[in-house]
């Protein structure tokens, strides 16, 4: 059914291409056969880790459909490849840890761009490490003892239950509200950096020269902390959370705030993946792989599309896919069980 | 003592019960019934685009009675076992309309698989004589909890929960007509390895039944290993973690860094 739609959603933005008439043909053909050949193609592959059979097809289409929107909204991917994972069977042990390890990819190349750029303020991301190393260790230790008492997939899918919905709200309710204002014609009320809250009259202030700001360390660890958290739960980089809070909470200049939580989020998702192999050994390299290289090909795609479309329709279209999975999982919280008894193999803590 | 005499009694009777219709007390067969088995490989292997894979195992009685075994009075039942571990049965209830996990128990060194082939249908009353089957099949698997159990009168629950969970995810099987007989003596049952078999030493057991009751039984090991490139990935991630994650990032680190180039717009 998906790729149905991803289909629809190549062909609609075919049109956006300033290219000529044969180009557009030749797309369009592209695009048609490489989605018959998704929907028509089992070819079975062993994840090793997984330990499981999936069909490689499904996979490579997962990370190109979710590299093309992570592209085309300008995040990481890591709250979508993780939920998709878990509705197509694979433990959700192995989707998160291994979710973890697809993020540190698609984050590398954005990262890369950004420092060509001057858009990374290093000192202002080392700080963010710091705070992101700690819950990113504090969080594999929970992950770990939320699996041992066997509450590990629901509190997995409440997490992103609360912050799906809760964000996706927020941005729809954000982006609506400047549709609107673009229809009337009247200007957006402009951010100021220079106003004050009370974040910024916290101690331990530290001048970070390529944001060109004054603020203190502890809300930014404390920030670095709590996504760190996330990612080892959740397997996501949590750029959809920095980026606001970053802007917002701690009034960090807009032009420097995706790319140094691309460079923060490298590390910490690169740790993770560490930690999770260490403790759970849950990282599928078999099942990373694929989706990294389907990923940053789709992203390509997807950054392309991005540019065609205009910034409040994008904000919009990518709330409503965050309200989507996020209504999805809830779902799936709130029905009644097939089977209310579930096996798993070992018996922790014996 | 009283063994002894009815021994000795049986031995008198020999002449007059050879010449008679069977009698169920004191065989007069000169030798025991007998069972060899072998099985079509020793060894499987999950590659790649593994997709589960059939096990063939031969099998001959050996001093079998001929009347017993025209009237279909002896019964063959082949069983393979995957490596034993612990199992976790939790039980979900509804609270703030929320489903949670509430309930467990934990069942000790049950086999993580199991398929089970047999001549004819083994919970089937109607069929005569009764086969004894006591310790043989998924019913009679032993599922013993540890720990602290919070209700006993769940356990049964429980325990069904684990079978019925087992058997729908395919990981127990069971074949009623899995075993059938080649000729007089011979015999061939086909046992079916799902997809997701547990990787280690299985074990292929048969059961030589006769009027129901056990009489003897085989076994050989069957190895399922992980071969070529899935059992490097996994003897890595599981006796070196630490550079396996590090292979893991590094890969990640090439794959985005090398899309960066290739994808560069200058």
């Amino acid at each position: 059914m998906w790729i149905r739609h991803l289909h629809a959603l190549f062909t609609r933005h075919v049109r956006h291409f300033p290219t000529t008439s044969s180009d557009k043909r030749e797309i369009a053909c592209r695009t048609r056969l490489f989605c018959f050949a998704l929907s028509g193609l089992t070819v079975t592959i062993y994840l090793p880790i997984a330990e499981l059979s999936v069909n490689i097809f499904i996979i490579l289409g997962m990370g190109a459909a979710v590299g093309f929107l992570s592209g085309m909204f300008g995040v990481g991917g890591g709250f979508l490849i993780t939920p998709l994972l878990i509705f197509y069977n694979i433990p959700p042990v192995v989707a998160v840890a291994t979710g973890a390890n697809q993020v540190v990819a698609s984050s590398v190349s954005g990262a890369i761009t950004h420092f060509r750029r001057g858009t990374l303020d290093m000192k202002l991301g080392t700080v963010l490490l710091v705070g992101g190393l700690v819950g990113a260790t504090v969080g594999v230790w929970i992950f770990s003892w939320l699996r041992s008492i066997g509450q590990l997939d629901l509190f997995i899918s409440l997490l992103y239950v609360v912050l799906l919905t809760t964000i996706g709200l927020l941005m729809l309710q954000e982006s609506l509200r400047a549709m609107r204002k673009a229809k009337l014609n009247q200007p957006l009320p402009l951010k100021r950096p220079g106003q004050h809250n009370w974040v910024h009259r916290l101690p331990l202030k530290m001048r970070f020269k390529k944001s060109k700001i004054y603020l203190s360390a502890i809300p930014v660890v404390t920030l670095g902390f709590l996504i760190g958290i996330l990612t080892s739960i959740m397997g996501v980089g949590g750029g959809f959370i920095m980026v606001p809070a970053m802007i917002y909470l701690l009034r960090i200049p807009t032009n420097v705030v995706v790319g140094t939580s691309l460079f923060q989020i490298i590390f910490v998702t690169a740790y993770t993946t560490m930690v999770q192999a260490a403790t759970n050994y849950s990282v599928d390299i078999v099942l990373a792989f694929i989706l990294m290289v389907a990923g940053v090909i789709g992203a390509q795609y997807g950054v392309r599309v991005g540019q065609k479309l205009r910034g409040e329709q994008l904000r919009a279209l990518l709330a409503l896919l965050v309200l989507a999975v996020g209504i999805r999982l809830a779902i799936g919280l709130f029905i009644r069980p097939q089977d209310l008894y579930s096996v798993a193999v070992g018996g922790i803590g014996y | 003592m009283f063994c002894r005499l009815a021994l000795i009694f049986s031995f008198l009777l020999i002449p007059v019960t050879q010449g008679l219709a069977q009698i169920p007390m004191g065989e007069a067969s000169t030798a025991k019934e007998g069972l060899d088995i072998g099985v079509s490989t020793n060894e499987i292997a999950i590659t790649s685009d593994f997709r589960g894979a059939d096990l063939t195992v031969f099998g001959a009685m050996t001093n079998a009675d001929d009347l017993l075994l025209a009237i279909g009075n002896y019964d063959i039942i082949v069983t393979l076992e995957g490596p034993r571990d612990y199992a976790t049965v939790r039980k979900k209830e509804r609270i703030f309309g929320v489903w949670v996990n509430t309930d467990s128990m934990i069942f000790e060194q049950v086999p993580e698989s199991y398929s089970i082939a047999s001549t004819r249908q083994l919970d089937d009353p109607t069929q005569l004589p009764p086969i004894n089957t006591a310790g043989v099949g998924i019913e009679h698997l032993a599922l013993n909890p540890i720990g602290y159990i919070r209700d006993v009168g769940e356990l049964s629950d429980f325990r069904e929960a684990y079978r019925r969970l087992k058997l729908a995810g395919g990981l127990y099987q069971k074949e009623a007509s899995g075993v059938r007989f080649v000729s007089s003596s011979l015999f061939r049952a086909s046992l079916r390895l799902p997809a997701n078999v547990p990787d280690g030493v299985h074990i292929v057991r048969a059961y030589l039944f006769k009027s129901g009751t056990l009489l003897t039984q085989r076994e050989i090991p069957l190895r399922v290993v992980k071969t070529g490139l899935e059992q490097a990935i996994t003897d890595t991630a599981h006796n070196q973690p630490f550079a396996y994650g590090l292979l893991c990032v590094l890969i990640a680190l090439v794959t985005g860094w090398g899309a960066s180039i290739v994808f560069r717009k200058d």
